[in-house]
């Protein structure tokens, strides 16, 4: 059960996204185009929730399932590393029509060529690393 | 019950249920976000030696890969058991992709942008090579992806979140209605 249940929220997650169809290279050109509200509901209606959970969290100082007490990490303040980063993102996710987690959907659905865009997203990764302390954060 | 599910799902049922994941991971004592485990698997395949960026205990952050793996396992069970025959894209962008040359609008992705023969093609390299060097170089360089940003980060209040979640559709959009279509024409 320890490791299992990551599992679980995995196979929920590549199930909700693929029902939602946010794993749809249309949908996040229909979003760019803003000729739909499908992926703003879903964005919109998860931070909601989401803002309503983490006040609920914090207001009543819950605890996780390990008896821990829940703990939001801040972001560091910085504007040149999120937004010139963000663009950067941007720009890789209008492509390819997928962010990081609908990568890993796409494979499950037999996109064989995704794992070619894992492979590079890796490379990137790695890239940034190494350049980490030359770019402006 | 089971039409229910082969029905594509709309929004206020797809939005709030990716809400109980993220909120899920948290009662577990983790924090949703799912580029995180582009630098695991870094890590984990040894860059730490070279690199000190990956130089740390990514054993603790095993969970996301077992999460990753839930995620392929999860689009194995909808591909096979739970799909719907079309996307219900809007039809205005179905226009607009046709106008761009995208005939074949059917299925998850346009086949011959996503399909292994698209590496034999310019701008199937450009768009799968590309594309996946701007995802893991961004999101890292921003500290985060769509889910940890504009889900986590956003439900957080954090202003960091916003002005990367900025930072996406700047990029989104640059790409979408400038760049792609330059692209396309390879």
């Amino acid at each position: 059960m320890k490791t299992i249940k990551y599992i679980f929220a995995g196979i929920l997650f590549g199930i909700i996204m693929t029902k939602a169809e946010v794993i749809s290279w249309y949908r996040i050109q229909e979003m760019f185009r803003f000729q739909s509200f499908h992926m703003y509901g879903i964005i919109g209606s998860a931070v909601a929730l989401g803002m309503l959970a983490t006040f609920l969290i914090k207001r009543f100082r819950l605890r996780s399932i390990q008896g821990q007490p829940i703990a939001f990490n801040d972001k560091k303040k910085s504007i040149p590393r999120y937004l010139i980063g963000g663009v950067l993102f941007g720009l890789g996710w209008a492509m390819t029509g997928a962010c990081p987690g609908p990568l890993y959907v796409l494979i499950g659905h037999g996109f064989g060529v995704i794992l070619v865009v894992l492979a590079s997203a890796l490379l990137g990764t790695y890239v940034y690393g190494l350049f980490r302390n030359k770019l402006p954060h | 019950m089971l039409e229910l599910i082969k029905q594509p799902w709309a929004w206020y049922i797809a939005g709030p249920l990716l809400a109980l994941v993220a909120i899920a991971l948290l009662f577990f004592g983790k924090s949703f976000g799912v580029s995180a485990t582009l630098r695991t698997t870094c890590a984990a395949l040894g860059a730490g030696k070279k690199t000190s960026f990956f130089h740390y205990n990514w054993k603790a952050d095993r969970w996301n890969i077992l999460f990753v793996i839930g995620a392929i396992v999860g689009g194995m069970i909808a591909s096979q058991f739970l799909m719907h025959p079309t996307v219900s894209v809007s039809p205005d962008t179905v226009q607009d992709l046709q106008k761009m040359g995208v005939q074949d609008v059917s299925g998850l992705a346009p086949a011959d942008l996503f399909g292994w023969q698209a590496l034999f093609s310019l701008k199937g390299m450009v768009v799968l090579v590309l594309g996946g060097f701007l995802i893991g170089f961004g999101a890292r360089y921003a500290g985060g992806c769509t889910s940890g940003h504009a889900i986590s980060g956003l439900s957080n209040l954090q202003l960091p979140s916003l002005i990367a979640v900025i930072g996406f559709f700047v990029g989104g959009l640059l790409m979408t209605h400038y760049l792609l279509p330059l692209i396309l024409q390879l």
